[in-house]
């Protein structure tokens, strides 16, 4: 499990937290080049490295949310340039239908996006998560593993009613 | 004569099936009636909860608890029957995923009881009268379980030991399970009691089904008369098959419906809508956004489809606010 320590509640400290997911032929090599080029983008990336977008699983998309992401990047080959051939487009099949999904369960659009960035193109990375961040910093934090938190409070107010009953049984 | 073990059965969010399924044993249930003392049964037998209060803690061998938890009072039940038991095996959909009382977590608790309690076509209620959880007459004090926001299968609530998966499960899972339980030989705690492979792998249909599929178009079984003999898939007709555990022995399919997924996934499967979402879409045979979402809009309802029986289960729960 991720902490979620880090990341505090309080409105003022609260910083995006985006899981970006770059395949390693391109736009992974790309956010290594932007960094050799000492482009300067906002450090609330974190990047994983996947073999081909193409291996994104859609559980790794709600996991990455359901563990306290704020957003949810991805980054492959342009059309054609897939390694794997086809990878890509079977990613932007699925991304087009999890999106649906994640908007009939209430996750914001711009939570959750895909691009495609060739390993030249630094200075896209660079904007692609200033953007996002941005967007996402206005839509505020999603917080799942607190909702979760909160929604089981329902559960805990019996507990103690039951405890409290339980006491009185046995004095 | 030593005691008999003492099983009890319970249900909360839930539809009967799952008791129809025991009475389905048929001429199997006197051997358990038999070979058992049942200290709990509200569908049949007149057992009160002050009775299971009275027994020592542990007592109980097992109790099968079907239904999703959605009030405080099967909170409140299933706590007690988790208390007085060595063992609680979740039965069915409800209790194991969280089935289709679980599709309610699309919606808010305030939802629910609107359209229920004003705006159903069927509900004549012009003051909008609500049930109160707790009424003060002169003849005393009367109170209702209090109506949660959020459907929760079994584990959600309290240890679980067993799974018996399906909506119903079937009368042979059952009877196997039973017969394991009463000669003690138990799988590992937490095991899930039907065969860990995809429904695929038992269906009868099974060398029909290509293995490079390429979809055009979603057809809904209603709409198309369908091939009894070929892979529901191969027909364009969604089938929950490669993405549910098998067990059930195809009986949809067998009765040429597509399986709707009851069993849930296997154990290698966290998620299983994220998982035949993947297993679909990544097969529409189209390359560019407008034509993708022009056969993906042949699936009208993902949430609904894709997580039938296990949305409370699912990694992201509820639809949020
Ligand atoms: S997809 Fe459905 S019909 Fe096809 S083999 Fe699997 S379970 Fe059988
Ligand atoms: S075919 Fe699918 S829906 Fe039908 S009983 Fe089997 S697992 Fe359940
Ligand atoms: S290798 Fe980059 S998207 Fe497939």
């Amino acid at each position: 499990m991720v902490s979620t320590n880090e990341q505090s509640t309080s409105k003022n400290s609260w910083e995006p937290r985006i899981v970006a997911f770059f395949c390693n032929w391109c736009t992974y090599t790309a956010a290594d080049l932007a960094g050799v080029s000492r482009l300067r983008y906002s450090p609330n990336a974190r990047i994983i490295r996947v073999m081909c977008s193409g291996r994104i699983d859609p559980q790794f998309v709600l996991d990455a949310f359901s563990k306290g992401a704020d957003g949810v990047l991805i980054g492959g080959c342009h059309p054609g340039d897939c390694h794997y051939i086809e990878g890509n487009y079977k990613a932007l099949r699925r991304v087009q239908l999890l999106k649906r999904m994640l908007k009939d369960m209430g996750i914001e659009e711009k939570r959750f996006r895909l691009e495609w960035i060739s390993a030249s193109e630094g200075e896209r990375v660079k904007t692609v998560i200033n953007e996002m961040t941005e967007q996402v910093r206005e839509l505020g934090p999603l917080g799942m593993p607190e909702r979760f938190a909160d929604w089981d409070k329902e559960l805990d107010i019996l507990e103690k009613e039951i405890n409290r009953k339980g006491e009185t049984v046995d004095a | 004569m030593p005691d008999k073990p003492k099983v009890a059965f319970y249900w909360c969010a839930s539809c009967g099936g799952c008791e129809e399924s025991v009475v389905d044993l048929a001429e199997n249930i006197l051997a358990v009636v038999d070979a058992v003392d049942i200290v709990m049964w509200p569908v049949a037998m007149d057992f009160k909860k002050k009775d299971v209060e009275a027994m020592p803690d542990g007592s109980i061998l097992v109790s099968l608890i079907n239904g999703a938890v959605r009030t405080s009072e099967q909170e409140e039940m299933v706590k007690l029957l988790r208390k007085k038991s060595k063992l609680v095996i979740a039965y069915g959909s409800c209790a194991h995923t969280g089935g289709v009382p679980g599709l309610a977590n699309q919606f808010e608790r305030e939802e629910v009881l609107k359209f229920v309690y004003e705006d159903s076509p069927s509900t004549v209620n012009p003051q909008k009268t609500r049930p109160e959880i707790k009424v003060i007459t002169e003849e005393g004090t009367v109170t209702l379980p209090k109506f949660f926001n959020v459907v929760r299968a079994l584990d959600q609530v309290i240890d679980v030991d067993y799974y018996l998966p399906g909506c119903p499960p079937t009368p042979k899972l059952l009877k196997q399970a039973l017969e394991a339980l009463l000669s003690g030989k138990m799988p590992e705690k937490g095991t899930v009691l039907a065969p860990d492979i995809a429904l695929c792998d038992e269906c009868p249909r099974k060398d029909t089904k290509p293995s490079d599929l390429k979809y055009t178009e979603f057809k809904r079984p209603h709409a198309v008369q369908i091939d009894p003999n070929l892979c529901f898939l191969a027909q364009g007709i969604i089938c929950m098959g490669p993405a549910t555990r098998a067990g059930c022995e195809g009986v949809c399919i067998s009765g040429n419906m597509p399986c709707t997924g009851c069993f849930g996934p296997t154990s290698r499967v966290k998620d299983q809508g994220a998982k035949i979402l993947s297993a679909l879409a990544s097969q529409v045979e189209a390359k560019e956004e407008k034509e993708i979402d022009k056969i993906l809009a042949t699936i009208p309802d993902p949430v609904g489809t894709f997580y039938r029986y296990a949305l409370p289960v699912s990694l992201l729960r509820k639809r949020i606010k």
